[in-house]
């Protein structure tokens, strides 16, 4: 990357392999496991994470000589809640149709660890643009995993991909169901989620033995 | 060692103030600057929705297509010929039955002393004659609704179902075409008999080809949401049935 130090583009492409949010620092789980069953809702959750990841990561990172210690966490979810919610009004007001499609991840940014954890141990002590590129950084990171096992659970769940009938009708039975292929319904439950997130933890640290941790 | 200014308690307090008085200003700022353009936005969407159930829509091949909102006005004033509010015996009429809020309508109802307002709306398509009923129900998570198209015979022609909170890709699918599509052609009654429509898993018949089974393929992975679906119409519906059946005779 010309455009950034090398510092800098640390902070981008570390989050994405051997510092990503989700399989090393295990942070935002749950939103992980709760829309994962389709690529697309996958998609938009890890944009919708990057918007508000990258804007409150800025602005916390502007105030991050003005807030008071003590209260610090709950000036952070403040600020992430009302960045969120402006967003959700003007949506509503101005594109209606994408704030409906938003509407339920909403409250899951909110509540996303991810963010809270980037604010309190990156944003709080760096400035505006480190943390600008910070955000970015661990919330493509997050998108990744998101995006792998949205692949997977949509794929080996329903036999689609972003709504498309990539194997062949089930119903109909055409294409690889005319072979007795049979979606794998439990695919779709959570805790196959669950799983598929740790497959892919056990596959990056076998292939990067620094990264398991000492008992 | 010098004591650090934002350690202060007195700090911390007027931080915490201030934080609160611009917050809050912020927001209720935002929230009335946009409220008429969100209510109007939420008023088209809701003749949006009752076209939607009636048949008329944009749809593509797959996915689910209002009348865009620009048209919306004039084509609802189109295909609506009638807006009736059933309050007990009576029946009016009523340009703005479209507006009655059902959530506050049901609150209202748990005075028995209170006649429930039930909106329905009469609309013609190709010279056919539908009653699209609204509903509410409960999800998941939170509030489910939704528009079901009946025609004279108490055949269903289209329905139209939303969800403010449910599962993406499991409960959330509601308002997609495979799971509404397949409403259209059944019965919700068994002979004089109001039974709805069950979105069951033990179906069996995933083409639906059978459309006297009152019965509807559940969506995988989203019991509790499909339960609330059956519900719904049960109790929505149910409550237009001694009207809908002096339609038949």
């Amino acid at each position: 990357m010309g455009l950034l130090s090398k510092k800098d583009s640390k902070l981008i492409l570390d989050p994405l392999a051997d510092n990503n949010p989700i399989t090393i620092q295990v942070l935002g789980i749950c939103s992980a496991l709760a829309i994962t069953a389709e690529l697309k809702a996958s998609i938009v959750m890890g944009l919708s994470v990057m918007a508000v990841l990258a804007i409150g990561n800025v602005v916390i990172s502007l105030m991050r000589n003005i807030i008071p210690s003590k209260i610090r966490i709950i000036v952070q979810l403040v600020v992430v809640a009302a960045l969120v919610i402006i967003v959700d009004l003007v949506l509503k007001a101005y594109s209606y149709q994408l704030s409906k499609t938003l509407s339920v991840f909403v409250g899951l940014i909110i509540t996303n660890c991810i963010i809270m954890g980037r604010f309190e141990a990156f944003a709080l002590a760096n400035g505006p643009w480190r943390s600008f590129l910070d955000g970015i950084g661990n919330a493509a990171g997050y998108a990744l995993i998101l995006v792998i096992v949205g692949f997977f659970r949509e794929l080996l769940g329903s036999g689609t991909l972003l709504g498309f009938k990539v194997l062949g009708d089930p119903i109909e039975k055409t294409g690889l169901y005319a072979l007795g292929y049979e979606n794998n319904g439990f695919m779709l439950l959570s805790p196959m989620a669950l799983i598929v997130v740790g497959i892919i933890i056990w596959v990056q640290r076998s292939r990067n033995k620094a990264l398991i941790e000492d008992h | 060692m010098m004591e650090n200014r934002t350690d202060k308690n007195s700090y911390t307090i007027l931080f915490a103030i201030g934080m609160v008085l611009v917050v809050g200003a912020l927001l209720a700022y935002a929230s009335e600057a946009l409220k008429p353009k969100i209510t109007e936005n939420k008023r088209l969407e809701i003749q949006q929705n009752i076209l939607y159930a009636m048949g008329v829509n944009d749809n593509e091949d797959g996915s689910v297509n209002f009348i865009p909102t620009n048209k919306v006005a004039s084509v609802f004033s189109k295909y609506i010929k009638k807006q009736l509010v059933i309050e007990g015996d009576k029946v009016i009429e009523d340009d703005n039955a479209y507006l009655i809020d059902l959530k506050k309508e049901e609150a209202k109802a748990a005075d028995p002393n209170y006649t429930r307002r039930l909106p329905l709306f009469v609309g013609e398509k190709d010279g056919q004659t539908f009653y699209i009923i609204p509903m509410r129900g409960k999800g998941l998570w939170d509030a489910i609704w939704g528009y079901m198209a009946v025609d004279k015979n108490l055949i269903v022609d289209g329905v139209y179902f939303d969800h403010k909170g449910e599962t993406p890709g499991l409960g959330a699918n509601i308002n997609q075409r495979f799971f509404m599509d397949d409403f259209k052609g059944e019965e919700i009654m068994n002979g004089n008999s109001f039974v709805g429509i069950d979105v069951t898993k033990g179906n069996n018949d995933p083409k639906n080809d059978d459309k006297d089974d009152h019965e509807i393929d559940a969506l995988a992975g989203a019991t509790i949401t499909s339960n609330g679906v059956t519900a719904m119409i049960k109790k929505g519906v149910g409550m237009y049935i001694p009207y809908l059946k002096t339609l038949k005779n």
